[in-house]
C-alpha cells in the first residue's frame, strides 16, 4: 500500500468536520472523493498531504511519494510556462519537463508568461506540474476546476497513463472523470456529529 | 534550494516584482531630509547616520509584506510546503532573497546617499559595514513577521507593528556605530553587538519562522 487511512478524524478549526474514514490506496490505484461542498473534502487531501495534523487516527504514506495540488496552481504570472514547470522540477529533483509539456499539448505555449494564459490554460500548467514532480502519489483537489471537455479528456489520458507506470491518485472531484477503474468514496456518511470544542485554544492557534 | 532563490529573484526583476522599491524609497527619503532640516550642512552632517540608517530600516519595512504573501495567495506557499524541501530552509531562502534584492542594493548605494546628507569622510567605512552586518537581521526578522501574518489579508500595518520592535537593537547599534564612526571614535563594541544580534537571528528565527508557517498553513 502507498497510502493507509486508519479511522482517520479530521478537523477544521478546532471543530471535527469527517471521522471514522478508513481507506487503502494500492499502487496502480485510484480513489475518487465525492461529497457535498463543505463537508470536508479539502481539509481531508490537506491532512493526507500533511499540511495539517490529523485530529486523531493515522494517515500512513512516505511522505517523499506524495504530491499535492489543491485549488490554485501555484503558478508566478511573469514567469513563462517552461520557467514555472522547471522551477517544480528543479524542486522536486528533475530537469525534464517535455513529458509534462506533451501530455497536456503545451507545446505552442511554453514562451508564454503564465499570467497571459486562460484559466483553462493555467490549470493544465497546473496539473503539467505534477508529471515533472516524478512523484508516485498524486493527491488532487477538485483538479478539473475550468477545464473544457477535451481537457478533461486529457487529464484522465494523463492520470490513467500514470496508473499504468503503478502510480496511484487520490481526486476529489465534482464531475464524471471517466475513470471507470477508479473506487469511487462518498465522504458524506463520515460527516462529524456536532460536538462542542474539546480543545479551545486550538480555534485560535 | 537554489532554484527557489533563483526563481525569486527573477520575479524580482520582472515587471511589478518590487525591485528597487527599498532603493527609490531610500533615496526619496534621503533627499527630502535635508529639505526639512534646512541650510544647516553642520546639523545635517551630525545626523546624517541616524537617518541613513532609519531610511534603510523603513525601505526595508516596505517590502516585507511582499516575502511570503504573493506565494501564499497564488497556492505557491502550499506547493512548496509540500516539496521535498524543509520549512526552515524555504524561509531562509526567502530572507536571503529579500536581502539581496533590498538589503544589499541600500548597502551598495549607502555612500551615494552619504554624499546627499554631507555625512563626513570619516564616516563612510562604518556606515556601510554597519548597513552590511545590520540589513541581514532586518530581513531575518522581517520574514518572521511576514510568516506570523501571511494568512491575513491587508496584513501590512499588523506585520509593522510587529516588527518594529523586534528592528530596535539593530537600529540602535546600527546607528551607534555609524555615528560613532563620524565623530571618529572606537566603533569595536557597537559592531561586536549589531554581528551578534544579525548571527543569532539567523541562527535561530527560521525555525521560529517556520514553525509559524505552518501553524498558519493549516
Amino acid at each position: 500500500m502507498v497510502l493507509n487511512v486508519s479511522d482517520l478524524t479530521i478537523a477544521r478549526g478546532g471543530i471535527k468536520v469527517l471521522e471514522g474514514i478508513s481507506f487503502d490506496l494500492a499502487p496502480g490505484g485510484a480513489i475518487v472523493l465525492r461529497g457535498p461542498n463543505g463537508i470536508g473534502k479539502t481539509t481531508l487531501l490537506r491532512t493526507i498531504a500533511g499540511l495539517q495534523p490529523p485530529h486523531s487516527g493515522r494517515v500512513d504514506a512516505d511522505p517523499e511519494s506524495l504530491v499535492y495540488a489543491g485549488h490554485s496552481d501555484g503558478l508566478k504570472a511573469t514567469l513563462t510556462v517552461e520557467e514555472n514547470l522547471v522551477f517544480w522540477a528543479q524542486v522536486f529533483g528533475n530537469t525534464d519537463i517535455s513529458k509534462a509539456v506533451k501530455s497536456f499539448q503545451m507545446a505552442r505555449l511554453v514562451n508564454r508568461p503564465a499570467g497571459m494564459l486562460s484559466a483553462g490554460q493555467k490549470r493544465r500548467l497546473g496539473l503539467a506540474r505534477l508529471l515533472v514532480t516524478g512523484r508516485p502519489v498524486w493527491i488532487l483537489d477538485e483538479p478539473t476546476v475550468s477545464l473544457d471537455a477535451d481537457a478533461v479528456a486529457m487529464f484522465a489520458s494523463a492520470v490513467r497513463a500514470h496508473l499504468a507506470r503503478g502510480g496511484s491518485a487520490l481526486i476529489a472531484t465534482h464531475i464524471d472523470l471517466g475513470l471507470p477503474e477508479a473506487e469511487m468514496l462518498e465522504v458524506g456518511p463520515f460527516r462529524a456529529r456536532a460536538a462542542e470544542l474539546d480543545d479551545f485554544d486550538e480555534a485560535f492557534l | 534550494m537554489i532554484a527557489l532563490l533563483i526563481r525569486d529573484l527573477r520575479l524580482a526583476m520582472r515587471a511589478g516584482g518590487g525591485f528597487g522599491l527599498g532603493l527609490a524609497f531610500f533615496l526619496i527619503v534621503v533627499t527630502l531630509v535635508p529639505f526639512g532640516v534646512g541650510p544647516q550642512s553642520d546639523l545635517l552632517a551630525r545626523i546624517a547616520a541616524g537617518i541613513l540608517w532609519l531610511g534603510a530600516l523603513l525601505a526595508c519595512l516596505l517590502s516585507l509584506d511582499r516575502i511570503l504573501a504573493l506565494d501564499w495567495e497564488d497556492g505557491s506557499l502550499d506547493l512548496l510546503a509540500t516539496a521535498p524541501l524543509p520549512m526552515e530552509a524555504i524561509v531562509s531562502i526567502k530572507a536571503l532573497a529579500h536581502w539581496l534584492t533590498t538589503g544589499l542594493p541600500l548597502v551598495l548605494f549607502a555612500p551615494v546617499f552619504g554624499l546627499l546628507m554631507n555625512l563626513p569622510e570619516a564616516g563612510y567605512k562604518p556606515l556601510v559595514l554597519s548597513l552590511l552586518l545590520g540589513t541581514p537581521a532586518l530581513s531575518v526578522i522581517g520574514t518572521f513577521g511576514a510568516a506570523l501574518t501571511v494568512g491575513l489579508k491587508r496584513g501590512g500595518l499588523l506585520l509593522s507593528l510587529l516588527v518594529l520592535p523586534l528592528y530596535v537593537p539593530t537600529l540602535i547599534f546600527g546607528a551607534e556605530m555609524a555615528r560613532r564612526g563620524v565623530e571618529g571614535l572606537d566603533i569595536t563594541t557597537p559592531m561586536l553587538m549589531l554581528a551578534g544580534i544579525t548571527c543569532g537571528t539567523i541562527a535561530l528565527l527560521p525555525f521560529a519562522s517556520a514553525a509559524v508557517l505552518r501553524v498558519n498553513l493549516r
